[in-house]
């Protein structure tokens, strides 16, 4: 590889296979991985100050309101879709080049290294970062021994007149492992989301889905996705609870959310049931159900003037985000006759009247449940053969017939035409996600090793230690110990010196103890 | 659908405790610091022993037990200013930390959860781990003399928490109940104060750097700076912090990762908290690489970390006040 602190050389005047290795060494040094680090950094932060399409549409659609001139321009750059954005992944690819093109011949070395006997004592071993010398009475062989034991753990070769030994051999296995896991990490994302999809629905207490692409409100599938081949999981929800803090400076601050569900894993699997939770997914057949959310559905019967009932069913309103569930909704009878009715509706779970008098909703739960509602006659427009939002009346070719009074629960609100509509109570509703990622075991496990290998190259010092022993024609004995580590700063080098001042001291005793007993 | 009556779990003599304990630690840090200041500006000048981040200390060289040591390069000096009244402030620093225990401990058993759960609380648990990090590294690497320049960021964290951050003990939202909470959080806020631990060291370390210019070029240098121990010696520790932290970190966000798979449903999500959680994490991935690419060690390097630092405190306070998400408590 190219050694860390290589200077990327300067351009030569070559053929093309020169300039094709001069590039390739260019992109694999450290300089130009601390350029990408830094280009990967900067890239990533347009795409937390501009909402970006995969976390919200509607934040983006409302930005192109906002900002109607900038806003094209901004899509045009892909920054409304940084992180899938082509210049994003242009600086991510060429990094994780880089980073094989350097990691891959330094495992090569590595691996060489780790099979290869420590290397010859060099002759000069003052020259080496840490060296010292003593001398003591004792013969070579026993400074080999205490060496040897002082030097546990080291792989040692003797090379007659001294011991070659080297250990930290885990620091650049980690650091190798470290960078490749990246790697892992990221061709398990791809994976995942080539092989993945996610769906969001909003389920009423009572009612069933089944995992087909048509029970879905949106549905996100990866590229190779076949939507008719999907986990054939059903659920069914029998209930749901929610609590909140009742009193106090947080009252009305969420405790729990619970919903009782049915499931089955295939259609002839048996019926199982599970709590479902916040932070406590479903998981059936390599599928997750998230609950992700609640809302209230007000039940209304409709009937027209003949008595006849056409209409008696629960309507999903969606949460304004008051904190209080004050929540909208559109609810559409289109069978019945001469004119189709609509309504827009207003439902406050704990109505109220504020200090000027308007209706408002002073608490989440539904303590005083009311609905407000508007209607409209006419044609509801579902036969244009456009595909409708549930959640919008479209008033074009309808007609305002005037407000309701606020209904609570039993009231009756007749309209011109004799129809009468009945506010009956509500239900429950959660929304559900299902996300179905194959890679994300994948990812999780070379996340684990990354972290791994992180702990191995920032915790191990690789080090050689040499220590020279040689008889003097006084009978003394000249021990040299050195010692060489290949991480930066002379601090990782007290180890060395550690290592002698053991080895000085424990030869000393011994020497002093022969001294005692020739006396 | 029922609705559970909360029972209002929060105990009131605990919660008041809690909060009184909030004053108690301000203040004994406060002194703290001022004892730090004293031994900064009147202490005198001494030699640290075994710092564990310098080869053999003052020994290099003839030793009296015959060994005689020889290093290539040469060591930093590893001075710092000492004073009597510094080591009664490491005395404060550990009562300052028992304090801060015991509000975090109290203020949990009051909402019988785990504390850390909003702003407020995070503030007070950075602070106290920041702390702690100081004290070990004041023990581990004699870095006392790091105190004044933790101390005050502490301190002024700890300002803001009270003045705006302030929030009611009680019970968290459905997201927040988990105990992946203990775990993820946990590992950030560790992390976080050993990075601040590193920030404060980095500061140090280039006022240190301009000090010892000035030396060189024969300029006089006043009381405070003319004290501050060795660049080397500071980026040594500034570097040591950011390799406990930088692990730390990175088994943070993917516990994080892992967590947010089991509430939300995907792993990530690139919401503004994971993408800054993930810019942070390259820069200082960057600053590690910086130390070892020649011609980016020393100064550069250093900004390179404060950059990282910058990015975590906007991950904290910038993130959580300015963009709506997922991960928003403020
Ligand atoms: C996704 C991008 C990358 C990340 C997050 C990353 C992260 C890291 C980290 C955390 C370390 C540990 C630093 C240490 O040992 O002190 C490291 C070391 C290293 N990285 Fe990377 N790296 C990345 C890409 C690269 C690339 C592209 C290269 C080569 C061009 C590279 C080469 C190295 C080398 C040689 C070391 C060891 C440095 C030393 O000897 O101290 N890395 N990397």
């Amino acid at each position: 590889m190219t050694e860390p602190t290589a200077t990327p050389p300067s351009a030569p005047a070559l053929s093309p296979l020169g300039w094709a290795r001069w590039a390739w060494r260019v992109l694999t040094s450290m300089r130009t991985a601390l350029v990408l680090l830094f280009l990967l950094a900067l890239g990533a932060v347009p795409g937390s100050l501009l909402p970006q399409r995969r976390v919200s549409v509607e934040e983006v659609q409302n930005y192109y309101l906002d900002h109607p001139d900038l806003a094209p321009l901004l899509d045009k750059l892909s920054l409304f879709d940084v992180y899938s954005s082509p210049w994003y992944s242009a600086i991510y690819l060429l990094l994780f080049v880089s980073l094989a093109g350097c990691v891959l011949p330094r495992a090569a070395a590595h691996y060489r290294l780790v099979r290869a006997r420590p290397p010859k004592t060099p002759r000069r071993l003052d020259r080496m970062p840490y060296s010292a010398t003593f001398d003591v009475d004792a013969s070579p062989e026993e400074v080999f021994g205490e060496a040897r034991t002082l030097l546990r753990g080291h792989r040692i070769a003797d090379y007659g007149d001294s011991l070659s030994a080297e250990t930290g051999y885990l620091r650049e296995t980690g650091n190798v492992v470290f960078h490749l896991s990246l790697v892992g990490l990221l061709v398990s994302l791809a994976y995942g989301s080539f092989f993945g999809y996610r769906g969001n629905m909003l389920l009423v207490e009572g009612d069933a889905f089944a995992n087909t692409l048509t029970s879905y409100d949106a549905f996100y599938p990866g590229t190779a996705v076949d939507p008719a081949g999907i986990q054939p999981f059903w659920l069914r929800l029998d209930g749901f609870e929610a609590s909140f803090v009742e009193e106090g400076g947080k009252a009305g601050q969420a405790e729990s959310y619970l919903a009782e569900v049915t499931y089955r894993e295939s259609p002839d699997s048996p019926e199982q049931t599970h709590e479902l939770r916040v932070n406590h997914p479903l998981r059936v057949d390599g599928a997750q159900v998230y609950l992700l959310g609640h809302g209230y559905a007000p039940t209304f019967r409709v009937t027209d003037p003949e008595g006849r009932v056409v209409f008696d069913q629960a309507v999903p309103f969606l949460d304004r985000g008051d904190g209080n569930f004050t929540s909208d909704g559109v609810v559409k009878v289109p069978d019945i006759a001469p004119e189709q009715l609509g309504f827009t509706g207003v439902f406050l779970p704990s109505a109220t009247s504020d200090d000027s008098g308007d209706l408002v909703s002073d608490f989440p739960a539904a303590r005083n449940p009311v609905v407000v509602l508007k209607g409209f006659v006419g044609d509801l427009g579902l036969d244009s053969g456009n595909p409708q939002s549930v959640y919008q009346l479209y008033t074009k070719r309808m007609e305002e017939i005037g407000d309701s009074p606020p209904l609570a629960v039993g009231d009756r609100w007749e309209l011109p035409n004799g129809a009468v509509v009945e506010f009956t109570g509500y239900r429950d509703y959660v929304s559900l996600q299902v996300t179905s990622d194959p890679g994300r075991p994948y990812a999780l496990a070379s996340a684990a090793t990354a972290v791994l290998g992180l702990l191995c190259t920032l915790f191990v010092q690789p080090r050689r230690a040499w220590v020279r022993a040689v008889r003097r024609e006084d009978g003394r004995t000249v021990v040299e110990v050195a010692g060489l580590v290949k991480t930066e700063g002379t601090a990782p080098l007290r180890r060395f010196h550690e290592l002698s001042t053991q080895l000085n001291g424990r030869l000393r005793r011994s020497d002093r103890r022969a001294g005692t007993e020739k006396e | 659908m029922h609705i559970l009556a909360a029972d209002g779990a929060v105990d009131p003599a605990l919660s008041n405790l809690s909060d009184n304990l909030v004053l108690g630690m301000i203040v004994v840090y406060a002194v703290a610091l001022f004892l730090f200041v004293f031994e900064a500006a009147y202490g005198r000048r001494e030699s640290l022993k075994d710092t564990r981040l310098v080869a053999v200390g003052a020994e290099a060289g003839e030793r009296a037990d015959g060994l005689q040591v020889n290093l290539r390069e040469q060591e930093p000096e590893a001075k710092a200013s000492r004073h009597l009244l510094g080591r009664i402030g490491m005395a404060v620093t550990v009562l300052g930390l028992l304090v801060n225990l015991a509000q975090i401990v109290t203020r949990g058993l009051a909402a019988d959860r785990w504390p850390w759960g909003n702003m407020f609380e995070f503030v007070v648990a950075i602070c106290m781990c920041g702390v702690a990090a100081f004290l070990f590294a004041a023990l581990r690497y004699r870095a006392h003399y790091l105190g004044a320049f933790v101390l005050v960021p502490v301190l002024l964290l700890l300002g803001v928490a009270v003045r705006w951050l302030y929030s009611e003990s009680g019970p968290v939202v459905p997201a927040l109940d988990s105990y992946w909470i203990a775990i993820h959080v946990s590992a950030l806020i560790l992390a976080t104060g050993a990075f601040m631990v590193s920030g404060s060291a980095t500061l140090t370390y280039l006022m240190a750097e301009r000090t010892e210019a000035k030396k060189a070029l024969g300029e006089q240098v006043n009381a405070i700076a003319a004290k501050l121990p060795s660049a080397a010696l500071l980026d040594r520790l500034a570097h040591r912090m950011i390799v406990l932290a930088f692990p730390l970190w990175t088994f943070g966000v993917i516990a994080g990762a892992i967590w947010a798979d089991e509430a939300w449903g995907r792993y990530w999500g690139w919401d503004p908290k994971e993408v800054w959680s993930f810019i942070t994490w390259v820069v200082y991935a960057a600053y590690l690489h910086a130390r070892a690419t020649a011609g980016w060690q020393g100064k550069k390097a250093a900004w390179i970390s404060l950059v990282g630092f910058a990015c975590l405190l906007f991950n904290f306070f910038g993130v959580n006040y300015l963009f709506s998400g997922l991960h928003s408590y403020a």
